[in-house]
């Protein structure tokens, strides 16, 4: 084969596969992108599809941790607006979870509205906030 | 002490800018011994700081914030590196250090060409040092020390962890080295045989530590997180992937460059782009700047430091490439059924799999840029990044044996049966008595035909089973790395599809059923340690006729204020039962606890075939040392008779 013709195969291939990519990875972009949501963003966008992944930040409402049976924990997420938004999840809270401390709830809603999470994710470090909430003031403080 | 260890960054730092000059300016041996005196120097600094550590000296702010008497004294030493500060520090000496590797390695027998690497090593050194020394100096001295120390993250406390960015930093460092020799090639126009032969080593010295430095942070996660995985596609961990993928690509296409001379641009494109990818990675993991699972403090300052830092180095090295790459000569033609066009198709791939874990990472800020917070997780990797790499390793046992420049593809067709008669098999066996999905069956049927593959083309390069020990290392070195890469997959592809995970609720004495176990909270204790206290769990697990107690902890440390997850795990020989101790609650009056449990099938098979590559790596990189002894050996006797 030629230097030319080798040079064409090379980039027609080349092309062909990073288009193939390139597809692939807009398709699960749309398919697996996570919207953010804070309380105050929910009350002015209307709630999100029921059974669609979302991400809710926040802070835990102090007073508003509630425990139950089968490793139930039930909490309201607040910003620095007077919106709220009561989440359910069950299983292990992480560590650093507690009222007051900031939180990225994973999970969707169901068609009556209420949320439930599959992943709660508290700061992992005292000195560490999710980008998410940073520019959110904590309520309290 | 410390003011001469900050003294000795400064000489450090003085020396590496000499190096530059003297090199860039065609001085080899001049360039040699400032290197190995920024080495040693930044040595004495380094040491001047572990001293610290070990004297519990908190006059010094960094001691005073991550460390405390309280601490074991191996986790103070590794409290050098477990910060921001230290850590660059340790970037600074690992750097230096490849340096002076270079200086005193490097031999290719042209004086001029090892005098630029070492003089663009000896400028990168600089940078860094300098970013050390103005943005995040370690040496700083507090004017009220505090009595105690404010400790390190007790996650830290761990030795898989005190090692691994000791191992990460080997890895991304090295590259620099790599990044060194390339912009020197470029300013010569020679990126040859010669050049590759040279640069395949130190490819090899960076892409060994690094793997072994993500497996030891996996390793980690696994045990020390609780969460039961071993890997989570967070932008931390994929901040290392992105350069391994790359060093990996890279392993592969100096192959082709050694062995006949071509792809010499986009070799050298690899190399520059190594090193920027493990730039970018410092850069995400410090600056914050995407959301992580994984503890750092984080300042954006000094992100956008090393965010200027990549721009220059990339900008420079891309302007060279981009000026010098049409000088560059290719080698000898080759058909696209050839091993050239095999290996190509490797790059092709893990350069695209590269991209789209980019994308995927920087998604999050990208999506901000168009007005609106959104995120990708382990769903968006897994329906780009696996397909993408499965075609790599479909593909991978066709083409090993393919012959350089034209190659047949008669047999071809028995491998692709193999694969098909092995899936059918696990199939059929999935219907029966396994319960195993279609695609787990192919992924497993995939590590095998790898695993045998690598074994198949060990013999045929040995021809006679007798002489397999004779092989040269780099032979054994590939064949052990694509042996560990099936292992890898078999156990990657066993734990997803059948790892089993649950959340328990137990008040003492009660029961529960997890994947076959019955699992019982016999009783809860405080118990204390030497730095911290913790609720420990005596959970009894039982099946058949087997019994074991597994004691899951929440440890909880003072001086820290900060509590930590320890998990429990039994080894069944084919798998792992995990439990970790999750919070306690009082529920309608009763004391109640949680746990995380999970069943991990063949986690260990994963793990093993990581080391396999590794080993693989190291088996390579001493080969190839060995035989240049025999080589310059043989010269000499053969150089004798002339005298």
């Amino acid at each position: 084969m030629r230097a030319r013709s080798r040079r064409l195969w090379t980039f027609s291939i080349a092309a062909m596969v990073l288009i193939a990519a390139a597809s692939l990875v807009v398709f699960a972009m749309r398919e697996t992108a996570d919207l953010f949501y804070t309380p105050e963003r929910l009350a002015e966008d209307g709630l999100p599809e029921p059974g669609q992944r979302v991400k809710i930040g926040g802070f835990v409402e102090p007073g508003s941790l509630e425990y139950g049976r089968d490793a139930l924990i039930r909490f309201s997420v607040v910003d620095d607006s007077p919106n709220r938004l009561a989440v359910a999840y069950r299983g292990v809270a992480p560590d650093l979870f507690r009222e007051g401390s900031g939180v990225v709830a994973t999970g969707s809603f169901d068609p009556e509205g209420h949320f439930e999470a599959t992943q709660l994710l508290a700061k992992h470090d005292e000195n560490y906030v999710p980008r998410e909430i940073k520019h959110i003031e904590q309520p309290g403080t | 002490m410390t003011e001469l260890g900050h003294f000795a960054a400064f000489l450090a730092l003085a020396f590496a800018l000499a190096s530059g000059v003297s090199g860039l300016s065609g001085r080899r041996e001049a360039a040699a011994s400032f290197i190995l005196g920024s080495c040693a120097a930044m040595s004495l600094a380094f040491l001047t700081l572990v001293y610290a550590f070990a004297r519990s000296d908190f006059s010094v702010a960094l001691v005073a914030n991550h460390s405390h008497t309280l601490k074991p004294m191996i986790y103070k030493l590794a409290g050098t590196w477990g910060n921001h500060e230290g850590s660059m520090a340790l970037w600074c000496l690992v750097m230096v250090g490849f340096g002076a590797a270079g200086a005193v390695r490097l031999r290719t027998g042209r004086a001029a060409f090892e005098a630029r690497a070492l003089g663009v090593q000896g400028l990168l050194a600089a940078g860094s040092l300098a970013y050390l020394l103005f943005a995040s100096s370690p040496f700083t001295r507090l004017a009220d020390p505090p009595l105690q120390g404010a400790s390190l993250n007790p996650l830290l406390q761990d030795p898989a962890l005190a090692l691994h960015p000791p191992m990460l930093y080997l890895g991304y460092v090295g590259y620099s080295f790599v990044f060194a020799l390339a912009a020197a090639g470029l300013i010569e126009g020679r990126i040859d045989r010669t050049w590759a032969r040279s640069a395949r080593n130190w490819a090899m010295a960076a892409f060994v530590p690094l793997t072994a430095g993500i497996l030891l942070g996996s390793i980690w996660a696994y045990y020390e997180l609780g969460w039961g995985g071993w890997w989570f596609w967070d932008p931390v961990e994929n901040a290392s992937l992105m350069p391994w993928l790359i060093g990996a690509a890279l392993m592969h296409s100096l192959i082709v460059t050694e062995k006949r001379g071509s792809f010499a641009v986009w070799t050298a494109l690899l190399a520059v782009l190594a090193f920027l990818f493990s730039i970018l990675g410092a850069f995400l993991v410090r600056s914050g700047i995407l959301t992580s699972v994984h503890a750092f403090a984080v300042d954006p300052t000094r992100g956008l430091v090393l965010l200027i830092g990549l721009l220059v180095y990339g900008g420079a090295a891309l302007a060279l490439f981009a000026w010098q790459a049409p000088r560059l000569k290719g080698g000898p033609p080759w058909q696209a059924i050839s091993r050239e066009g095999a290996l190509m198709g490797n790059n092709l791939v893990f350069t695209v799999a590269t991209a789209t874990v980019l994308l995927g990472t920087l998604f999050p800020l990208i999506a901000e840029g168009f007005g609106r917070q959104m995120s990708v997780g382990e769903p968006y990797f897994q329906l780009t990044f696996t397909p993408i790499m499965l075609a790599a390793l479909i593909a991978l046992p066709l083409v090993q044996a393919w012959a350089w420049g034209r190659a047949r593809l008669d047999g071809a067709w028995k491998w692709l049966a193999g694969l098909a008669v092995l899936t059918g098999l696990f199939w059929l066996l999935g219907i029966g008595p396994l319960d195993i999905p279609l695609g787990a069956g192919f992924g497993v049927a995939l590590g095998l035909w790898l695993v045998a593959s690598s074994l198949v083309e060990l013999k045929r390069r040995a021809i006679r089973l007798e002489r397999i020990f004779r092989l040269p290392a780099r032979v054994w070195g590939m064949s052990l790395a694509h042996l560990g890469l099936g292992l890898f997959v078999i156990g990657a592809v066993v734990e997803t599809s059948q790892r089993y995970e649950t959340t328990l609720d137990l008040a003492i004495g009660e029961q529960a059923q997890v994947a076959g176990w019955s699992v019982s909270l016999e009783d809860m204790r405080l118990i204390e340690g030497p730095n911290w206290e913790a609720q420990r769990a005596d959970l009894v697990i039982s099946r058949g006729d087997s019994q074991v107690t597994l004691q899951p902890e929440k440890r909880f440390y003072p001086a820290a204020r900060m509590p930590t997850t320890e998990t429990a795990i039994h080894k069944t020989g084919t798998g792992d039962f995990y439990a970790a101790l999750g919070d306690r609650r009082r529920v309608d009056g009763e004391l109640r606890w949680t746990f995380r449990a999970y069943y991990n099938p063949m986690i260990d098979m994963l793990f093993a075939g990581v080391i396999v590559m590794t080993l693989g790596g190291l088996v390579a990189v001493a080969g190839r040392r060995r035989r240049k002894a025999v080589a310059d050996e043989t010269s000499k006797a053969a150089a004798l008779p002339a005298e």
